[in-house]
């Protein structure tokens, strides 16, 4: 997955803060762009009088490609859940000392125990949020869509055309194996083809694969559903306020952003006081509030922002926890089935 | 024994080697180094979740490009990357004739402009060059789009507003295309048309040539080594074009340069990416060679 953010603005954060010389009791940080409030930052290095440096990148494989290479000399980055387990594997992450981080307890029960690193030995979760679709109630039939994947996926005739999915088969194939009941890590070819055969009767119905603008195509009402972020979401609904999200009943992925230190990280002590820091209630608070995703905190709520406290998007209601699916690394055969199906769906 | 004018040789020889030096290491590393890297990545085998096995061979990913196993296990002919190949093709094809309709004209009217005029239209030219590709296309994104410019005066002649869609579209992808590569056919006709001695279009209107023979019988035929020059400028960059089709396109079909894409990002398959790049490759320099036989043949005629 990709987020997109604009480039003039990754830039200016890539340039402005990347520079400082590093000095003793100094933290080099790399988080996405236009993720990580630059004030918070300020409020670490007067804390704790550790000099820290923001620098962004746009994407995971960017990352990677940045560690393997030994590259980054970060302390601190923050990779989506998905690639925990093949950073782990690439021994390119330092484990915890956990005795320097006693706030892991202010983990919120959620996310205590988490399948792509059940001790939490290398990561702590950042910020999360969900991959599920939104709909404009004052341009869909009935003003009232059912809560699953059906009216996505098998959109109502009059839609035609203004539905929209998120470019990408790592968001567009879960759900449809969720839909229709198939373990989406499947390597029976047989159930990659029912996959395939929901997904291209899908394709006529749809105005576009797109992942960039899905908050302005939404605000504008120019589509009526959309896959969408529920950060996106909750942006675009402060613009039109009878847009609704969804949490399918037969499941919904969930996206995890992660605190780690490369293996090559020169200040490691800084690096677990940030780390440590960061997951204290009204820390982890300001940077939810910036970046409009939830955290995994316990008593963050106390310092988020009503609005986005009291979104349902963002704050998963009670009853529907259960329906939330952990990102699940699957075999380098199911993927290869993945693209597989990407490129007939396309060709 | 050598003698003094043999030496002489010799040394007149190794001075144009060390002259010529600096540009064939050049190339060897800026051109025949990374694509010896890509031929050979294209011949290992995948690493599980991207990059490659060093020292695992296979031609798996040759293979893969026209055979595969379907949904039901049989080995069957696979048409979705030739499919993939032939709509790029096609759609570089359209791009370089766009130009060559567009850029012809255009090229004739600044050739007969006067000098003042002209230094000042070419420059205007240029002048998108100044300007990262970037920006121009998402410029022509906000234009596009449903309420964007183009929808609005549309919508002063009754067509109703968002009706015509035309952003995310290949027709949105067409005019991406044409737009950036004009430039490129442009300037070549205009250098082949700014040699060209107009006494013989005089001569050819003396002969009792009409404006259209004129045309056809004397400027084109001169005109034609910029056209093609303009030609290879345009089709090429067009073929494996990948940031246009991926922005002002609905990404409901991949071209070249996206599926080379996806296998060395989600597709976590770099060998099949650097096959399908090299297949790009191998055409564009088939086309290439072609072109500069039959030049060849044309200067032997001559």
């Amino acid at each position: 997955m990709i987020r997109r953010t604009p480039l003039a603005l990754s830039v200016v954060l890539a340039l402005g803060l990347s520079g400082a010389a590093q000095a003793a009791g100094s933290l080099n940080f790399a988080n996405w762009s236009d993720y990580y409030p630059p004030e918070l930052l300020k409020k670490f290095e007067a804390d704790t009088g550790i000099k820290a440096t923001l620098d962004a990148y746009d994407s995971n494989e960017t990352l990677l490609a940045k560690l393997k290479a030994g590259g980054g000399n970060y302390d601190v980055v923050v990779p989506s859940d998905s690639f925990i387990q093949i950073m782990v594997q690439e021994d390119l992450l330092q484990k915890f000392d956990k005795s320097k981080l006693p706030n892991l307890a202010n983990l919120a029960p959620t996310f205590q125990k988490l399948d792509f690193d059940p001790g939490h030995d290398y990561s702590v979760p950042y910020l999360w949020g969900t991959t599920g679709y939104s709909y404009d109630s004052a341009q869909v039939p009935g003003g009232k869509l059912d809560e699953s994947w059906g009216p996505f996926f098998a959109p109502p005739a009059e839609l035609k055309g203004k539905v929209v999915a998120l470019n990408s088969m790592d968001d567009l194939f879960p759900p449809a194996a969720f839909y229709l009941g198939i373990d989406r890590c499947t390597e029976d070819p047989q159930e990659v083809k029912k996959i395939m055969e929901l997904l291209s009767q899908q394709k006529d119905m749809l105005a576009m694969y797109n992942s960039d603008g899905t908050i302005e195509r939404m605000a504008a009402g120019e589509v009526a559903m959309h896959q969408q972020w529920n950060g996106a979401f909750h942006r675009a609904k402060e613009q039109r306020d009878s847009l609704v999200y969804v949490y399918p009943k037969e499941g919904i992925s969930t996206f995890i952003d992660n605190f780690v230190i490369p293996k090559g990280a020169t200040n490691v002590e800084e690096a677990h006081v940030f780390i440590n820091w960061m997951m204290q209630p009204e820390n982890i608070a300001a940077a939810s509030n910036f970046a409009k995703y939830n955290n995994a905190i316990a008593g963050a709520e106390k310092f988020m922002d009503k609005a986005l406290f009291d979104d349902p998007a963002i704050n998963t209601p009670q009853d529907k926890l259960e329906r939330l699916r952990s990102f699940k690394l699957c075999s380098p055969k199911a993927l290869a089935l993945r693209t597989k199906v990407w490129t007939k769906l396309k060709k | 024994m050598s003698t003094p004018r043999q030496l002489a040789e010799r040394r007149q020889l190794l001075r144009r080697l060390g002259l010529i030096a600096p540009g064939m290491a050049m190339l060897a590393v800026f051109l025949v180094a990374p694509l010896a890297i890509m031929l050979l990545v294209s011949f290992l085998q995948p690493g599980e979740y991207g990059g490659v096995k060093w020292g695992e061979y296979s031609a798996e990913a040759y293979i893969s490009f026209f055979y595969e196993r379907d949904f039901d296990d049989n080995l069957v002919f696979n048409t979705d990357y030739l499919g993939i190949f032939q709509r790029s093709f096609w759609l570089a094809v359209a791009t370089t004739v766009g130009c060559l309709l567009i850029g012809f004209p255009t090229a004739l009217y600044l050739a007969l402009q006067s000098e003042k005029k002209r230094n000042l239209l070419l420059f205007l030219v240029t002048v998108p060059f100044w300007t990262n590709l970037l920006v121009r296309v998402y410029a022509w994104m906000l234009l596009l789009r449903n309420g964007g410019l183009v929808d609005g005066a549309l919508g002063v002649f009754g067509v109703p507003e968002g009706s015509v869609g035309l952003l995310y579209s290949s027709g949105a992808v067409m005019i991406g295309l044409l737009y950036s590569f004009l430039p490129f056919m442009v300037l070549p006709i205009y250098t082949s048309l700014e040699k060209l001695d107009w006494r013989l279009v005089e001569a050819a209107f003396d002969l009792g040539a009409n404006r259209w023979q004129a045309l056809k019988r004397v400027i084109l035929p001169l005109a034609l080594p910029g056209m093609l020059a303009g030609a290879t400028l345009v089709f090429i960059p067009a073929l494996g074009n990948y940031i246009i089709p991926e922005l002002l396109g609905g990404g409901k079909a991949l071209m070249i340069g996206n599926l080379v894409q996806l296998q060395f990002g989600s597709g976590h398959n770099w060998p099949l990416g650097a096959a399908l790049a090299f297949s790009l490759f191998s055409l564009v320099l088939l086309a290439l060679l072609f072109n500069g036989l039959r030049q060849r043949g044309q200067e032997v005629r001559a």
